[in-house]
């Protein structure tokens, strides 16, 4: 629901195409230091908080994980 | 809060022990106690949490005044603030209240164990490495210049687990980390530095703040924008001491049969010294104005403010001592000041990575969207 926007974001930082299941931080395409970067855009653009809780690599790790993340943040399962 | 009665407290309590804390190293530990009773140490943190609920403006200010009074009282309610901030932001429920009534109340003294004795900028190379088991967690590593090191009772220590940045809660208590002082530094001298080293260091397994591979960020980076906040503004402060005293000299001192004050020169030396400090001064108000420490917007004021606050506050400290001539070599406030100042523009990131972060976030803009 939320992919067009994450991959447009993450072209701003990741010139390689990615495809939606890839491992953005194991797979070396961006450092741990992205974070913040991914957080402040999760957090400005879908209008949410992300929690300490939430600081899970399993949450972030692709596009599909970050979509799926941001999906159950909206729907308050998380 | 009442800036005017920040500002006695300062010149009151503070400022007169300054220099005497410079030339013996040592921290005023007196002062601890007070410092927590005016809410400083938890500044941001709500009045129940014994903090003071500031904004960013007033946040800065205070440490505009701290500034004036001493770098290393600056430094010491910086770090409070940092660990504070950053436990009530990443920490969970039990890490917040065991931890932040201590540091509000002073009589848990934090700091923030970075940089290694082989990493200081790149610290994305950091070596210290952790390992859990059960339920521990083993250090092992070194963490050196750490500010209030020799009189701490936590550390937040970033580390590898599993080859992932991650910061932990370490008690100075814990069995296998050994305290070693620095002493000797060129300024912020009574900021009581020492190394620590991790030999098989066991803490809690749950002394984890955030997730695991988040230390870095976000967790150590909304500590290092305060911090970098409070030093661009605690320049402001040492600047308008050295401002002040170079003013009292020029007016004073004669040569050549008039006062310093009507050479073209010295005037000159004087301009300069305003407009570079009201020129920092707005980019700390622009830094205030971002509303929190965790916006892209607000990363990039803050490391604008204090990139141009720590070049602008050595050039005035320097100005001042020429002004003054040899009295101003002997004056032991512009001494402080001047060798306080070269350390606030390698602290908290150098200036030159400052800058370096400066262009790329521009750049980063630029070929996102055409312009800055
Ligand atoms: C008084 C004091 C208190 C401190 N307190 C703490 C503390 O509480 N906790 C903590 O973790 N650390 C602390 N530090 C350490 C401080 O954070 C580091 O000194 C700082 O990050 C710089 O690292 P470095 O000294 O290893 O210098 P280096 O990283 O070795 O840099 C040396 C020089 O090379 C330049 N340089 C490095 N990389 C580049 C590059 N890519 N391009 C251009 N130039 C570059 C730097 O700008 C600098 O001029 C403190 C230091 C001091 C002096």
């Amino acid at each position: 629901m939320y992919r067009d926007t994450i991959r447009t974001f993450l072209k701003n930082y990741i010139s390689d195409s990615i495809n939606d299941d890839q491992d953005i931080f194991s797979g070396g395409y961006v450092n741990s230091l992205f974070a913040t970067q991914l957080v402040l855009f999760i957090e400005e653009n879908f209008d949410l908080t992300v929690e300490s809780e939430d600081l899970n690599l399993d949450n972030f790790k692709s596009i599909n994980a970050i979509n799926f993340f941001i999906a159950a943040k909206k729907d308050g399962k998380r | 809060m009442n800036m005017q009665e920040v500002q006695k407290f300062v010149a009151e309590r503070i400022a007169p022990a300054a220099n005497e804390c410079d030339r013996t190293e040592q921290f005023p530990m007196d002062l601890v106690v007070e410092l927590a009773q005016q809410g400083w140490l938890v500044a941001l943190a709500d009045e129940s949490l014994g903090g003071r609920n500031l904004d960013l403006m007033n946040f800065g200010e205070l440490f505009e005044l701290l500034g004036r009074g001493c770098g290393s009282v600056r430094a010491m309610v910086m770090l409070q603030n940092m660990v504070a901030s950053l436990l009530q932001r990443w920490g969970n429920e039990e890490q917040k209240q065991k931890w932040i009534p201590g540091i509000a109340g002073g009589q848990i003294i934090a700091a923030f164990a970075l940089s290694e004795p082989d990493v200081g900028s790149d610290a994305l190379n950091i070596k210290a490495s952790a390992v859990r088991s059960a339920n521990e967690i083993k250090l092992n590593g070194k963490k050196t210049w750490i500010t209030l090191g020799q009189i701490a009772h936590l550390f937040i220590v970033f580390a590898r687990l599993n080859g992932k940045h991650t910061a932990f809660l370490v008690p100075r208590e814990s069995p296998g980390l050994e305290v070693f002082p620095i002493s000797s530094m060129l300024g912020l001298r009574a900021a009581m530095l020492a190394e620590l080293r991790f030999k098989d260091c066991r803490i809690p397994g749950e002394n984890i703040i955030g997730g695991i591979g988040f230390g870095l960020a976000p967790v150590g980076t909304l500590a290092l924008n305060i911090g970098r906040y409070s030093i661009a503004w605690g320049c402001l402060g040492m600047a308008r001491v050295c401002l002040d005293i170079a003013m009292r000299h020029v007016l004073d001192r004669q040569q050549f049969g008039t006062a310093l004050k009507n050479f073209q020169l010295v005037q000159q030396k004087i301009a300069d010294m305003i407009v570079s400090i009201n020129a920092a001064r707005y980019l700390c108000e622009a830094a205030a104005t971002v509303g929190s420490f965790e916006s892209r917007r607000a990363m990039m004021h803050i490391l604008q403010a204090k990139y141009f606050a720590t070049t602008m506050v050595a050039r005035v400290t320097s100005d001042a001592i020429q002004l003054c001539g040899a009295l101003g070599c002997r004056n032991e406030t512009l001494q402080r000041l001047f060798r306080d100042a070269k350390v606030m523009e390698i602290i908290e990131g150098t200036t030159q990575i400052h800058q370096i972060k400066i262009a790329e976030f521009a750049i980063h803009e630029y070929k996102r969207k055409g312009s800055f």
